[in-house]
């Protein structure tokens, strides 16, 4: 309302002229942005110890050498695939079991800290703090560490994934809490029950369906994840596709057979996943 | 004296809700508190149920002050005091017996009420209170299912699975049709007949406090302004408890089924009767 008031005889003119000051605004902004692109371009080509330029034509040597050796071989691709199978298991269980423990940890600290829900409301943003401090932590820290620690194996891995789903969860899931009616939990309040029955009966039946569609789509993420963890020694396929990759020429066709193990799956656990989310979409209202 | 509250005053922020009122109940009756939106009845009901703090006063039961009561002990007396809301506040998603054995909650251990675990003997009693309540026939179905009426029975026999030494009622018939109003009032009088449970509610309408109540309390702005037997509520009363000029019409606040009848109605009910 402001260009009306500044000179309410002329509504068009005024209208015009904020019109032109709002072009003028996105045409400064758009040249601020490509400079930035440019300096900073520089800046890393610069610094780069290849070149940009030299190594763009080099891009697809990798893929076409992979795809080479892979057709060359491709007699030995059954043989591969169930080969690495096993190892396909270990990093779909480490992302099942951490997908569990966080979410479970994730809907604690969730309730914790959502207003209207909280045990202990002036601890609400200590709770808020220690999820952005999980979710801030990359999985490959912790899985570092841990491993540093507890040597080399899938419990490390499963922690480091499991620590940042609750942080990422423990956020979606209090966002959706906060939403949650809270009329049933007033009642079952007035007949006395206590904090964890009021959540148990009164939010848990309210917002699951969208809990459980946040935790399917989370296991997703961490199958991707358990399998970089096992570039860095927590085992599973990644632990195989670091191998096949470095160990360089001759190895790649193996390489490929775990792309496509892996492709596979995050394709499987995609359909069953949308599938029931679908299912849980209706009863949401 | 059974029931007594003493000064009891609830401010929010400048506003005061409840400015310390007092009045003593020497034996259960069906007390009812009629007052005009925002005058404090609400309030009053939450904080003898301990939902919401009070900031000043007593609440004493059995001559044992509740509002110092903390904890478990607080939510002991939660379920020694049952409260039935406007909104009915079931869980909409749990079948009707699972919202009646929520009466329960209180008195079993946390572990085995998260996994249904409720003993045999509280199923049955369940089951037996909506059989009184005349709904048993929705027993398996989501509380969500069934209409206001029925789901607001469903809230009295939670109410009632609670076995309370007293009931409190907010507006229980505020967001139900005429029909449903009658027999949720008639279902609250027959427990309070019936069992001698003091029924504590609060109501909006003036004639459903004459028709029910054994004695009627009148809130204006946070305060008592009248305290007395149904039959001394008299017009002036009523304006007096509600702020209102000589324009103010009893049958305006009606919501019962004789109040609403136009004559041609009637005639038509009427007919119907007589075939």
């Amino acid at each position: 309302m402001a260009f009306l008031t500044a000179s309410p005889a002329d509504p068009r003119g005024a209208y015009m002229a904020l019109t032109h000051r709002r072009r003028l605004y996105s045409g400064l902004l758009l040249v601020v942005f490509v400079l930035m692109f440019i300096g900073t371009f520089q800046v890393a080509e610069s610094r780069n110890a290849g070149g940009f330029w030299n190594g763009l034509s080099q891009i697809f040597d990798f893929p076409a050498s992979a795809v080479r050796e892979f057709v060359e071989r491709i007699d030995r691709f059954p043989a591969n695939l169930v080969r690495f199978f096993p190892s396909l298991i270990e990093t779909v269980n480490i992302a099942a079991a951490s997908t569990l423990f966080g979410a479970l940890m994730g809907l604690v600290l969730a309730l914790l800290s959502t207003r209207g829900l909280a045990l202990w409301p002036r601890m609400i943003p200590v709770f808020r703090r220690s999820m952005d401090m999980l979710r801030a932590l990359p999985e490959i820290v912790i899985a570092l560490v841990l491993i540093f620690i507890m040597g080399g194996g899938p419990v490390p891995a499963m922690i480091a994934i499991a620590l940042h789903t609750a942080g990422a969860l423990g956020k979606l899931f209090s966002e959706v809490a906060e939403n949650a009616d809270l009329k049933p939990v007033e009642g079952l309040a007035s007949v006395g029950a206590n904090w964890t029955q009021r959540m148990w009966f009164g939010v848990l039946p309210q917002v699951a369906p969208n809990f459980i569609s946040y935790a399917m789509l989370r296991f997703e993420i961490n199958i991707r994840a358990s399998a970089i963890l096992g570039f860095v020694g927590a085992g599973g396929i990644g632990f195989d596709l670091r191998n096949t990759m470095t160990w360089g020429q001759g190895r790649f066709d193996q390489a490929v057979a775990i792309f496509i193990l892996l492709f596979l799956t995050i394709v499987v656990v995609d359909q069953i996943s949308s599938h029931y989310r679908n299912k849980l979409a209706p009863a949401e209202h | 004296m059974l029931f007594e509250v003493r000064a009891l005053t609830k401010t929010f922020g400048r506003a005061t809700a409840v400015d310390t009122i007092a009045f003593g109940v020497e034996r259960p009756g069906f007390i009812g508190v009629i007052g005009r939106s925002g005058a404090g009845k609400s309030t009053l009901l939450r904080m003898i149920n301990r939902l919401t703090d009070a900031s000043a006063g007593e609440v004493l039961f059995d001559g044992r002050d509740i509002l110092r009561l903390r904890g478990a002990e607080k939510r002991a007396w939660q379920s020694e005091c049952a409260m039935i809301f406007q909104q009915f506040n079931l869980v909409p998603r749990l079948d009707v017996v699972t919202n009646v054995m929520f009466g329960q909650l209180n008195k079993r251990s946390t572990l085995a009420t998260m996994f249904n675990v409720f003993p045999r003997a509280d199923i049955h009693r369940a089951i037996d209170i909506l059989e009184r309540l005349g709904i048993a026939e929705h027993a398996a179905k989501r509380a969500e299912a069934l209409s206001g009426g029925q789901q607001q029975r469903v809230a009295i026999a939670r109410a009632l699975m609670q076995d309370p030494r007293m009931i409190l009622a907010d507006e229980p018939i505020a967001s139900l049709d005429p029909m449903n109003a009658q027999v949720v009032m008639d279902t609250l009088r027959r427990i309070h007949d019936e069992d001698g449970r003091m029924v504590l509610c609060n109501l909006h309408t003036l004639d459903t406090a004459r028709r029910y109540c054994d004695r009627v309390i009148g809130m204006r702005a946070g305060r008592i302004v009248f305290d007395g037997k149904p039959e001394e509520l008299t017009t002036t009363a009523a304006r007096e408890i509600y702020g209102a000029d000589e324009s103010f019409s009893e049958s305006a606040t009606s919501t019962a089924i004789e109040a609403l009848e136009t004559p041609a109605l009637r005639a038509v009910h009427t007919a119907e009767a007589a075939v």
